[in-house]
């Protein structure tokens, strides 16, 4: 389980994150759903510690990571995955060499084991023939999906998406929404994700959070999330230029 | 006028601040290279960018080098009927000051800046973030080898860029300026000792650190898109030979 506390953080005079609490349940997938530039990437990398709170906690299991030294928090990371908004391979290795590179960093698997555990998770994300090509050389839709294997490769208790269907095609959109829900319900893992993706979200989400004005300001299951009546959430969930939330 | 204060203040904040990390950067990458597991083929792939990728450009430098120290000493030592010591004085300028220097700034021409650039360009991509959130300190993984590649590459260069730029003055001495090849030699070996040599590969080891240390700064820190990245090489460049020079005379001046 992981809490977020009170969670603020500004950058210079710029209120991004005013409050945030949320509490994410294990096992399930939340999706957290806002504007673009709200603060939805700001508010996932503190999760993984990228960025440190100003004030706040967020707790993994009852521990709070924003306390943590630099030991104890690297074995709290080696529970989470995490797949990046523009994927974030590395282009100085093959697509192979980006999927197995947890594996041969954390584990003592041979070569030999490792890829066979590659090829098995780029198929799943339905990616065949693709182990020697260079990030480079890559659709973007295909890279999500690189950075996506990369992501479950360990098989992580928490996987976290930014954006994983921003900038794809409808049908790829789709197939990725397919893929999460697949792979989620198979482990039983406990995905968080963040988009502005409404078909995403309905597709993939057990639970929603809608994050707006630097606090979540609905947080619940995704049928309950359908029905509520907060004209921001109805706004954005129709996707409609009329209503509360001002178009700048 | 109190802007004028203000500004400087800022500086200063921003010049303690840009130590302060580059000290902090090269206190952790040190602390790594004694921690295992080491990263052995990221240190030899780095070793192999700064060394062997640098040796054609340092050998073209260094043997030009000493062709024009040879012809320059030669015009200055005529003057005073001493021109068989023009072999003594090619060898112990590239010795000294020379090879080292010109090996360093070459080095930093060519590995600090592609160093910035990779670094910057994985920083801006969120590379360096990736490598984080998969549990691997990024310190260890990417600045460790390119340190301890400086640190042993600048050096083997720097002899190597003795030993072509005192071929080339040999080779201009002997050929072009009609000097006795044994009385060439021979002052060479009596004036010059392994101290000298030992001398420049002091200061050679210095300059691989800071070449290293200010490209994977620039690099590492790097932000604002391609445009930062553009910038953290022309830095790595500009900082690293500035750094290189000055340190050169305070080295100097304390080993004189
Ligand atoms: N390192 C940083 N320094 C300064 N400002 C930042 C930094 N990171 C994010 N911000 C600011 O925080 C705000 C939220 O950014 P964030 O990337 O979280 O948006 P987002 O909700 O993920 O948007 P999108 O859906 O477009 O990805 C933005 O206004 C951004 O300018
Ligand atoms: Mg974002």
């Amino acid at each position: 389980m992981i809490e977020i506390i009170d969670l603020k953080k500004s950058f210079n005079v710029k209120v991004v994150l005013d409050g945030v609490d949320l509490a994410i349940e294990d096992g399930k997938t939340t999706v957290i759903i806002g504007r673009s530039g709200v603060g939805k990437s700001v508010l996932i990398k503190h999760i993984v510690g990228l960025l440190k709170p100003d004030s706040g906690k967020i707790l993994v299991d009852g521990k709070d990571i924003t306390k943590m030294g630099e030991r104890e928090f690297t074995e709290v990371l080696k529970r989470f995955g995490m797949l990046f908004q523009g994927a974030a391979l590395f282009d100085s290795m093959t697509v192979a060499g980006n999927v197995g590179f947890p594996l041969k960093e954390h584990t003592d698997l041979a070569d030999k084991d490792i890829r066979g555990i590659v090829t098995e998770k780029l198929r799943r994300v339905g990616l065949v023939g693709v182990e020697d090509m260079m990030p480079a050389d890559l659709s973007g839709g295909m890279k999500k999906r690189v950075g996506l294997a990369r992501a479950i490769v360990m098989d992580p208790e928490i996987v976290l998406f930014d954006e994983p269907t921003t900038g794809l095609d409808p049908i790829m959109s789709d197939s990725i929404a397919n893929l999460m829900s697949e792979t989620q319900k198979a482990l039983k893992t406990t995905y968080i994700a963040i988009t502005h993706d409404i078909a995403l979200t309905y597709k993939i989400a057990d639970m929603v959070a809608m994050i707006y004005e630097g606090k979540i300001i609905e947080h619940g299951a995704v049928e309950e999330m359908k029905k509520n009546a907060n004209p921001v959430l109805r706004q954005f969930l129709a996707g409609s230029a009329q209503g509360p939330i001002k178009v700048y | 006028m109190r802007e004028l204060f203000e500004r400087l203040g800022r500086m200063a904040v921003t010049a303690v601040t840009v130590t302060g990390n580059m000290f902090l950067i090269l206190a952790q990458a040190v602390y790594f290279i004694f921690i295992p597991p080491y990263k052995l083929r990221n240190i030899v792939k780095q070793m192999e960018f700064v060394g062997v990728k640098s040796l054609f450009v340092v050998i073209l430098t260094g043997s030009f080098t000493g062709m024009v120290l040879a012809m320059q000493s030669f015009n200055a030592l005529k003057r005073f009927g001493a021109e068989s010591l023009v072999g003594p004085t090619v060898a112990l300028s590239m010795a000294r000051e020379l090879g080292p220097v010109l090996t360093a700034l070459m080095v930093t021409g060519r590995a600090g800046s592609a160093m910035a650039t990779e670094l910057g360009t994985m920083r801006v991509t969120e590379q360096i973030d990736a490598l984080y959130t998969m549990a691997i300190n990024p310190v260890k993984y990417l600045i460790t080898p390119r340190i301890v590649a400086g640190l042993s590459m600048l050096p083997i260069l720097t002899v190597i860029t003795d030993f072509v730029g005192v071929i080339g003055g040999y080779f201009v001495g002997v050929t072009l300026l009609n000097i006795n090849p044994g009385v060439y030699i021979g002052r060479t070996v009596d004036f010059v000792n392994v101290d000298d040599i030992m001398y420049g590969v002091t200061k050679s080891f210095f300059f691989g650190l800071i070449i290293t240390l200010v490209a994977s700064y620039q690099g590492f820190y790097t932000t604002g898109g391609a445009e930062g990245v553009g910038r953290a090489a022309t830095n790595a460049v500009v900082v690293g030979c500035v750094l290189i020079l000055v340190s050169d005379y305070i080295l100097t001046s304390i080993m004189f």
